[in-house]
């Protein structure tokens, strides 16, 4: 461990520990601060120079796998690309898992609810062509394309789905990432079963269920609008609805 | 109901209030500080038509409005969910809704035409 330095910062670090069938509890650490220093680093100086116990799930750093999500001070935040100066409240932090999802250990929280409710969503595409027929044109500029390219760049992290609210109260509900992959598809040309999705969607704990709140939007860490996504499934319901698509 | 007919009825009842709210503040303002007595807002009111209509389609728009509300609050924060949670709940609401109704369109029908229907006297 290292030694305390005089005058060397410290940060108090904090983090859930424990697993299911056990009583979960705190932790806290005093990890030496860096001028840049993101919440991950904190986490794996901890597990690499305190406690090699710790649990946590990270892969690539740089904010494209998705897998580091945390909630850090309560709000869930992809942890490689957070920097600790944003989120540290006089020196402190705590970090625990993700919310609304089950426990698996200590910062690791289990995934599966959220892509399996990508499935319910029908996000999967549906081919309109096979492989001998020529590849359909898609224009990049048209109304449907630039919608659909507005949610594509989702890293399924789940941070929106831990910072929505209507999740936490309605476990049914189908949550904004999966919501948003099943707009992205409706809107896209090469998907075949638009009404597939839309059936999919608008059923209990579907599109209708969300309240607008808008954590999802306010929490991306890839600036995506899950809240846009979400009300243009609900336009595209009631058009249907009204015989007008 | 399903989710998406639940939906469109909370949608256009919505837009159905918007204006009658203000509508009703406004008349609410103008009996108030015009200083209207009981027998002169009476007055106008019974054998109205037209106030029948108003008050008649924002009753059937809050009583409707309000239950649907309420099934979203017992889903989220009450845990009214699955097979049965959500036929009590579902039940719960519609009794609601139509006690609601059933009050609002007393009030109305007492204020527009309960007098005149006997007489026959319209507008
Ligand atoms: S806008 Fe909808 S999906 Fe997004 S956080 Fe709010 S309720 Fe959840
Ligand atoms: S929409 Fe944003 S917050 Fe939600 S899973 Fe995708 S990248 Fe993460
Ligand atoms: S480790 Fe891949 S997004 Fe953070």
């Amino acid at each position: 461990m290292e030694r305390q330095v005089p005058g060397k910062e410290f940060l108090s670090v904090t983090v859930q520990r424990g697993q299911p069938g056990e009583a979960v509890r705190m932790q806290t650490f005093q990890v030496p601060a860096q001028d840049n220093q993101s919440v991950l680093d904190v986490v794996s100086w901890i597990q690499q120079n305190a406690n090699p116990s710790l649990t946590y799930r990270f892969a690539c750093r740089v904010g494209m796998c998705g897998s580091c999500a945390m909630m850090v001070n309560d709000v869930p935040r992809w942890t490689c690309r957070t920097h600790v100066s944003k989120v540290a409240k006089a020196g402190v932090i705590a970090i625990a898992p993700l919310r609304n999802l089950p426990l698996i250990k200590d910062l690791v929280a289990d995934l599966d609810p959220f892509f399996d409710k990508w499935t319910d969503a029908e996000a999967h595409h549906h081919p309109t062509r096979d492989r001998d027929q020529p590849i359909a044109a898609v224009d990049p500029d048209s109304r449907e394309r630039r919608q659909a390219n507005a949610g594509i760049e989702c890293i399924n992290c789940a941070v929106c789905y831990a910072a929505c609210d209507t999740v936490a109260g309605n476990p049914d509900f189908l949550g904004p990432a999966a919501l948003q992959r099943a707009w992205t598809l409706y809107n896209d040309t090469k998907n075949a079963d638009k009404n597939a999705v839309l059936d999919a969607v608008t059923g209990q704990g579907g599109c209708h269920t969300c309240h607008s709140l808008g954590s999802c939007t306010n929490l991306c860490p890839n600036e995506l609008d899950p809240t846009a996504a979400i009300a243009g499934l609900k336009r595209a319901s009631a058009r249907r609805f009204f015989g007008r698509d | 109901m399903s989710a998406l007919q639940l939906f469109i009825v909370q949608r256009l009842t919505a837009l159905i209030m918007a204006p009658l709210v203000l509508a009703h503040l406004a008349v609410m303002a103008y009996a108030i500080h015009g200083g209207l007595s009981v027998a002169e807002i009476l007055g106008r009111t019974q054998g109205s038509w037209l106030w029948f209509g108003f008050y008649g389609l924002f009753v059937v728009a809050a009583s409707s409005h309000a239950a649907i509300g309420l099934r979203a609050v017992l889903t989220e924060w009450v845990g009214f969910r699955g097979r049965l949670g959500g036929r009590l709940r579902d039940l719960g609401c519609a009794v609601f809704g139509l006690a609601l109704f059933g009050l609002g369109a007393r009030a109305v029908w007492a204020v527009t035409l309960a007098n005149t229907a006997t007489a026959g006297v319209g507008l």
